[in-house]
């Protein structure tokens, strides 16, 4: 069988940037993501969706598919074995499909064969008649017209958050006011469009269990979804990960592992389940598209003085992470900015659109467009620069959000921006083709191209919030192998393409003063990591693999004899004078030291229901971007020439990987800005490819200038802050705000098409 | 599904005859994607990857014969300078992967209406070489589109080359995509000119059923050009051409574009194809 990857590397602590042991084989085509798992004699799986957004199920006939030659198991509802309904919030998504559809590409039905395509013509057998219902799929309407019908028994609402601070409405703090700025702002649906398509193999083992093994972001959460529905207790739901080919948010809900398990189960063989790529695209939860409508008003002189928004977050057929992604639009939905007189309202909806849930940004994306739309608008009613603004409002260390939570470790916003605007502009270049807007289409020789410059900052919250008991696990074990001491690193986190096996490995020669380092793979077999979400990784897991590491490291020291404040440095014992007390390989001997520790951070509450106060979150951490465009405004094509940033991190702990992250992330905000959207249609999904679902290419991202700052936070382990989301926030901004200087248009929507900017919409 | 591959072209021209239903395949970028989505499955395929008649180009004084399985990238490379338009659309598709595998003549046979080769062919009065056990015919392109994603190949025919005139004039191709690379045409539109004949082609992809010309537009601007002066376009000619161009097309709505952005997009990019291809007539 494909086996998931143990790596052993030697060089590189923290700080440094050691080349990722899965880099090599990812670049060369070696690398075995889940798609590649195999084992002989293995069954393949497959999932029969409902072809519309909203209908009653009549009737399932599953017999001619039984009858195909090959054909191993067709299973419905009726055969879940445990709990129907699983959940990563709120248990409200049936296993199987029991009596209606929420939304196009819900499980119906699932098959088991011997070849995919005798597994392919079976789910084209399968008889499932509808009664196809209107859908919902206004999500405005379905949270405040009285008159609409329901989602779910009762209602369309997952989640209002209210913030309350001040009180914008009070005519006495409008009279201060002399700009007041209200506009609409619209997101669409953005994908994760990652590249491996959603895939496991699922191997019955003899005690009854399970052996899973999957690409997720979250081992143990998938765990504690998929073994009731089983109806196994969590032991025998062996889960191991297998190589994720991306993730983006997109993986933290479950998509075919609960299905993959009940095949495997039910025939007694191993099962492979692949989606196939269109069948990714309803296999997964999406990004929440908003509308959004936000007040600003300012003083002469460029303070705030109050912000009103109201923000709707359609969440699709069911829940998933929606009331996670309401309380972050909510509570980062001024910005990084003080603000003293806010009333916001978030709201997430269900409607029978495409299910959305986490995605690199997680609600602060979409308040992000919103608000920095707003700054640019407000900066530009006072004829005041767009950075200047910014910098007046700014928040800084010390600073209380509207939801009464005090930033209490460093977030240099003011500095930023002066380190931003000092970056200089790129030079103007001779002409080339590739250079223009349309590349090498050939649409323009300079024609109708006009330059713009735009900024964007964002502030999210790093790691979990509102309460949630959010840590991880490590264990670590120090040994003698082969006359060198070696240490193996055994978490449950998620490697998505990060690097995190990287840094568990810096972290360990790190605190434990040795080369020979192996990360085994990640599985149930050691506790809870938690999610490789909410840039929280490299803080929490990090933090346990130094926790576990320390622990390690004291046991060694007392073994050694040496003073408490000794450490472990080139494999030796060492004082904190530097005298050598002893060797690690006479101390450790034949034995092998071990040690598993938890990190938490320190606790949140949850944001109070009526006012949103309470200190819901962990960390911020901030980016700034500024972007240059050149559009070609006959045209409407737009080539983003630059993007630069600033971000805080903290403490570089990898530099080639942070800077990926950046770049990444940085993409991914450019995507959403100009390209990248699910479009839908009465519920239904009209570009389920990468033919229509377009995501930047290498001649769309520009080179980016990069100034990363190091203002440690105190509370965090080596001082670090979560760096994964915060460039895709600020970048999608600062790039509509380029091409609204461009344009001169008002833009109040991403992404940008052409017809935006040329006034040729479809009627 | 057999897999039939065929080492010559006389054997492959029997392969089809026996069995009409078999599709062929050269760089298999179109086949094989439509067979993994499970859009079609053929009885038979019918590899044409061996045939080394396929594999080559020649010239003659008037025209480039480019043989059914030359890839973009050798047209690119190798025919650059005489057929500078279809080198332009060349460089537009897809990515250099595709590039190397993906041919003309595979281009014609999947026969999309937004297809990077077709407007340029159409510009230049190209012509398909088919090819049957019952003998070789000159398909005009103008008359080789018949439908979306149709062509008048009978269906014992095979794509033996592409014949395309060696223009003496100034050639241009443009694609609209909503991104700047690996896209499919939103519309997109070719202009060649016909020094000699003092006539401009054209060709407008992706805004219709098939590709087509704007026929009324080439014989306006053929007769408002001052070719013998080479003085500048006239005023109002660059827009009135362009104009006639979208009025040409029958464009729709659809994810990747309005039917009202391809009429306004096609207006510029005749106007533009022209001021550039004038402009380089006059510097010749
Ligand atoms: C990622 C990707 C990007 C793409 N981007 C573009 C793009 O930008 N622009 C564009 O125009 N196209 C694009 N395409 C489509 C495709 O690459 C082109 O249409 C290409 O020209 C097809 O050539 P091929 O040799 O691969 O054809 P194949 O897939 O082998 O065949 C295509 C069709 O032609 C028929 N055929 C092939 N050879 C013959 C012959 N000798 N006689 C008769 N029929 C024949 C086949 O039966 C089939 O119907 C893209 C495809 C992919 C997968």
């Amino acid at each position: 069988m494909t086996k998931p990857l143990t790596s052993t590397s030697r060089a590189g602590g923290v700080g440094e940037s050691p080349v990722r042991p899965d880099g090599p084989l990812k670049v060369k085509g070696e690398f075995a993501y889940s798609s590649d798992l195999w084992i002989d004699g293995m069954l393949w799986g497959a999932t029969l969706r409902s072809p519309h957004p909203r209908a009653r199920i009549t009737g399932v006939d599953i017999g001619p598919a039984l009858a195909i030659a090959g054909v191993r198991a067709v299973l419905t509802h009726a055969d879940v074995p445990g709990d129907k309904f699983y959940g990563i919030d709120q248990r409200d998504q049936p296993v199987l499909a029991i009596d209606e559809v929420r939304y196009q590409g819900e499980p119906v039905a699932l098959v088991a064969a011997d070849h995919p395509e005798a597994a392919r013509r079976a789910l084209n057998s399968i008889e499932v008649h509808y009664e196809v219902l209107e859908p919902i799929f206004d999500a405005h309407k379905a949270l405040f017209d009285p008159t609409s019908e329901h989602v779910h028994p009762g209602t369309n609402l997952v989640r209002h958050q209210p913030v309350r601070q001040g009180d914008p409405d009070d005519p006495a703090v409008r009279a201060q006011c002399a700009v007041v700025i209200a506009r609409d702002y619209e997101v669409g649906i953005q994908d994760q469009a990652f590249l491996g398509p959603e895939s496991g193999l699922a191997i019955p083992s003899e005690d009854g269990g399970i052996e899973l093994y999957v690409a997720t972001q979250w081992l143990h959460n998938d765990l504690a979804q998929i073994a009731p529905c089983l109806r196994l207790p969590q032991e025998k739901v062996r889960m191991t990960m297998a190589g994720v080919g991306g993730a983006f948010g997109g993986r933290e809900d479950l998509s075919m592992q609960i299905h993959v398990a009940m095949l495997a189960l039910h025939t007694g063989k191993p099962v492979k389940m692949v989606y196939h790529r269109e069948e990714s695209f309803f296999g997964h939860v999406h990004r929440h598209p908003a509308v959004m409508h936000y007040e600003h008003g300012a003083s002469a002189d460029g303070k705030l003085v109050f912000v009103k928004a109201q923000i709707a977050l359609d969440g699709g057929g069911f829940a998933s992470t929606t009331p996670a992604v309401v309380a972050n639009a909510a509570s980062l939905g001024v910005g990084p900015y003080e603000v003293p007189h806010v009333k916001i309202d978030a709201y997430g909806a269900y409607t029978n659109n495409p299910p959305c849930g986490a995605m690199r940004g997680f609600g602060a994306v979409q308040a992000c467009f919103a608000y920095e739309s707003q700054m640019d608008a407000v900066a530009e009613a006072l004829g005041m620069s767009p950075w200047r603004l910014r910098q007046i409002n700014a928040v800084s260390e010390g600073s209380t959000l509207p939801t009464g939570q005090v930033i209490d470790s460093p977030v240099p916003l003011s500095e930023m921006l002066d380190d931003l605007v000092a970056m200089p502009l790129p030079p103007s270049e001779e002409f080339d083709l590739r250079r223009m807007p349309g590349g090498v289409s050939n649409t323009t020789h300079g024609e109708g191209v006009r330059r713009g410059v735009g900024y964007g900052v964002g502030i999210k919250n790093i790691c979990f919030s509102e309460g949630f008991d959010d840590y991880s696990t490590a264990r670590v074990r120090l040994e003698m192998i082969g006359g060198e001491p070696a240490a193996l690193v055994h978490t449950a986190a998620a490697e998505v393409g990060q690097g995190l096996v990287t840094l568990k490995a810096q972290i360990a020669r790190t605190e434990l003063g040795i080369e020979r380092v192996t990360i085994a793979p990640a599985d149930s077999r050691v506790g809870n990591a938690g999610s490789s979400s909410a840039s929280r990784q490299s803080y929490m897991t990090g933090g346990a693999v130094k926790e576990a590491c320390a622990a390690v490291r004291q046991r060694v020291i007392e073994l050694a004899g040496a003073p408490a404040d000794a450490q472990l440095v080139g494999g030796k014992v060492v004082t904190a004078l530097g005298e050598v007390v002893a060797q690690l390989a006479d101390v450790l001997g034949d034995t092998a030291i071990e040690e598993t520790r938890e990190y938490r951070h320190r606790p949140t509450e949850r944001m109070n229901p009526l006012t949103g106060q309470g200190n819901s979150h962990v960390q911020f951490a901030l980016c700034v971007h500024r972007a240059v465009v050149d559009v070609d405004v006959e045209l409407g094509l737009v080539r983003v020439v630059e993007l630069a940033a600033v971000q805080d991190v903290g403490k570089i702990m990898n530099l080639l990987s942070l800077e990926g992250q950046i770049h990444g992330g940085t993409a991914q905000g450019l995507g959403l800005a100009v390209m990248e959207e699910i479009q839908v249609a009465n519920g239904k999904v009209l570009n389920p490819s990468f033919t229509d679902y377009l995501i930047p290419t290498i001649l769309d991202m520009p080179p980016m200038r990069l100034k990363i700052l190091e203002n440690a936070d105190p509370h965090a382990p080596y001082g670090l802050r979560g760096a994964g989301e915060p460039p895709t926030l600020s970048s999608t901004p600062a790039i509509v705000a380029a091409i609204r200087q461009a344009t001169g248009l008002a833009l109040k929507r991403v992404p940008i098409r052409p017809e935006h900017l040329t006034g040729t919409l479809a009627s | 599904m057999d897999f039939l591959r065929p080492q010559t072209w006389p054997e492959a021209l029997a392969r089809k005859a026996e069995r009409p239903a078999a599709v062929p395949i050269a760089g298999g970028t179109d086949v094989m994607v439509e067979v993994n989505f499970d859009r079609r499955r053929p009885e038979a395929l019918l590899d044409l990857t061996r045939i080394p008649e396929l594999t080559g180009w020649e010239r003659d004084e008037r025209a480039i014969r480019i043989g059914a399985n030359v890839t973009y990238t050798r047209v690119i490379e190798e025919l650059g300078a005489e057929l500078p338009g279809l080198a332009m659309a060349s460089r537009t598709v897809g990515s250099p992967q595709i590039r190397n595998r993906g041919t003309i003549a595979g281009n014609l046979g999947a026969a999309s209406p937004a297809g990077d080769a077709h407007p340029i062919l159409l510009a230049l009065g190209a012509s398909v070489e088919a090819e049957s056990v019952r003998g070789t015919r000159l398909i005009p392109a103008v008359e080789f589109y018949v439908g979306v994603k149709r062509h008048s190949l009978a269906p014992d025919e095979l794509i033996r080359a592409v014949h395309v005139p060696l223009s003496p004039g100034p050639q241009q191709f443009s694609k609209i995509g909503t991104r700047n690379a690996m896209v499919i045409a939103v519309c997109s539109f070719a202009l060649a000119l016909d020094v000699p004949a003092r006539r401009v082609g054209t060709g407008i992809g992706s805004a219709a059923p098939t590709p087509r010309r704007a026929v009324a537009a080439e014989d306006y601007v053929s007769g408002a050009l001052p070719w013998e002066s080479r003085d500048p376009i006239p005023d109002g000619v660059g827009a009135r051409f362009g104009e006639l161009v979208a009025q040409t097309a029958s464009p729709i709505d659809d994810v990747r574009g309005s039917a009202a952005y391809r009429r306004h997009a096609l207006a510029v990019l005749a106007r533009r194809n022209l001021a550039w291809a004038w402009k380089e007539y006059q510097c010749a």
